[in-house]
């Protein structure tokens, strides 16, 4: 650290991200109150446990090698000049990936100029980023609820979670990505690069896995299966939307001064950017996430007539929708926005449904996948031609390259997603048996609780004198 | 051409002013947001006048005494 200004600054900024893991994390427990509240009471720790494993498989192998990918991978590699990006500091054995001060530590490889930069943000950025990284696998966890293998999904977590969503957020969610350098992405908030990934992925999942035992008719029409908990899925999805304050802090660089951005901006204000290190605000951000948050939900009511589990998934899907350019939208373009794509979304998913019988338990790929591809492909007309980096030489944002880029999101997770789970169904480990699903996941758990409250009352009941 | 001017960060940001897209159509979207507000307020009471009125029709004693003992 230079001198006083620079250390606060480093250290305002370790807090900040610090900060934003913790209110992240409000997302993963409102994913687990949701789900479980979607789950029938027969599949309630078969549900929790699904998505609560996700937590630590994809924390462990996003140390192990997804945070490298994230820089490593900015371009391609192969796909434009430059191979493998260096990226010593995310490499799992630096020691930058553990307990550094700010001096070099010549002896073990980390230059000062390395151990200036990273030594007090390289946990926080990481873990940031694994709660990003965890998000895209919850995502999935929702849709494929009461009939998939654990194991199955657990695999398909790290896949997508550690695997697959960094190496789009390394093209297409980086200032150096070749995304953003060939084809003017722009996806501030990470509707693309998170949602539209997990929603395509998901869906790939569920083509392979099936529906639900007796979510269709024998004629086609889908049944309704409907939550046993509202309550706990109202408050899964409030917790959610908490969670994602922290989700679009942290998609910011809270101060950065233009000498620090290769003096692309000229003149000595320092400014709140983007993660392309565009100029944006954090009220300009409060501003929009409400409003388009406040689209959805109104949207939402009306177009499913007031139906509770809906308005929410909707309210979300605002949010989503608007994510792409929301720092930049105008708080009531991110309102209109936030209001028109929750609509086709919702048609999209009943759609799906019906013609194809895809049984998403949650709505996963409407809110996530369509919404955030729309929400990409949105923000390419609405930022038409203004410059999506501080950088020279970039590609300016535009309808086709949003579009292209919208595709190549969504992509990212289907394919990937789509192979492995036609493998593990090869292999009978995708789904459970069809007497385990009839009878509940939990099947371990149930008879263990009932012997357990047998016991003990029998218990009891012999003391009574 | 760019929706909201800027065709370059190479500027000085206290020279920047507003930077959101379609600048100058703020009372239209001052407008829209009017409407989309007092439109919802419109459906929704009379989605929910019609709700009200088909659950009058089916009313039956009956059908009162088991919501009420379902409590």
């Amino acid at each position: 650290m230079g001198d006083n200004i620079s250390a606060l600054n480093v250290i305002f900024t370790e807090f900040y991200y610090w900060m934003t893991v913790v209110i992240m994390f409000f997302i993963h427990v409102g994913f687990v109150l949701y789900e479980v509240g979607a789950s029938r009471r027969k599949n309630h720790m078969h549900t929790l446990m699904k998505n609560t494993m996700a937590i630590p498989l994809v924390t462990v192998t996003f140390y192990l090698f997804g945070w490298w990918i994230y820089s490593a991978f900015i371009n391609g590699p192969g796909i434009v000049e430059g191979g493998i990006a260096a990226a010593e500091f995310a490499k799992p054995w630096s020691p930058l990936m553990a307990t550094h001060l700010s001096g070099p530590s010549e002896a073990l490889g980390v230059s000062a100029a390395d151990a200036a930069l990273w030594h007090r943000l390289n946990g926080v950025f990481w873990a940031a980023f694994a709660l990003f990284s965890i998000t895209t696998a919850s995502i999935i966890s929702g849709a494929i609820i009461e009939r998939a293998r654990v194991g199955a999904f657990w695999i398909i977590a790290v896949l997508i979670g550690s695997v697959m969503w960094i190496i789009d957020a390394s093209w297409g969610w980086h200032p150096l990505g070749w995304m953003v350098k060939l084809l003017g992405y722009h996806d501030a908030y990470a509707a693309g690069v998170v949602h539209a990934i997990a929603g395509g992925a998901a869906l790939a999942v569920l083509i392979v896995l099936g529906p639900r035992l007796g979510k269709f008719r024998a004629d086609g029409t889908p049944r309704d299966i409907p939550p046993h908990n509202p309550w706990l899925v109202a408050i899964g999805l409030f917790l959610i939307y908490t969670g994602f304050w922290g989700f679009y802090a942290a998609c910011n660089v809270p101060i950065i001064s233009p000498a620090t951005i290769a003096g692309q901006i000229t003149g000595d204000t320092w400014t709140t950017t983007n993660i392309y290190l565009t100029p944006t605000s954090l009220s300009a951000i409060t501003f929009n996430f409400l409003m388009s948050l406040s689209g959805g939900l109104m949207a939402g009511y009306v177009i499913s007539k007031g139906n509770a589990f809906w308005t929410y998934s909707l309210g979300l899907c605002g949010v989503i929708a608007g994510s792409a350019g929301n720092d930049l939208y105008h708080p009531l373009q991110a309102m209109l926005i936030g209001a028109i794509v929750p609509c086709i979304a919702y048609k999209l998913h009943h759609w799906v449904e019906r013609r194809f019988k895809i049984d998403d338990a949650v709505g996963a790929v409407a809110v996530h996948g369509y919404g955030g591809f729309l929400s990409v492909v949105v923000a390419g007309f609405m930022l038409w031609g203004q410059p999506s980096s501080p950088y020279e030489g970039y590609a300016a944002i535009n309808p086709l390259g949003s579009f292209i880029g919208a595709v190549i999101m969504f992509a990212l997770g289907f394919i990937p997603a789509y192979i492995v789970a036609k493998i593990l169904n090869g292999a009978d480990l995708l789904r459970v048996p069809r007497e385990v699903e009839l009878v509940g996941l939990d099947f371990a758990n149930n008879e263990a609780y009932e012997a357990a409250v047998a016991d003990v009352n029998a218990a009891e009941r012999a003391m009574v004198r | 051409m760019s929706t909201n001017g800027m065709t370059s960060w190479a500027v000085d940001l206290k020279d920047v002013g507003a930077i959101y897209p379609f600048q100058g159509s703020e009372t239209i979207l001052v407008i829209l947001g009017l409407v989309f507000w007092v439109g919802w307020h419109i459906w929704q009471i009379r989605h929910e006048s019609a709700e009200l009125e088909s659950e009058r029709n089916r009313a039956t004693p009956e059908r009162a005494r088991t919501f009420i003992d379902r409590y």
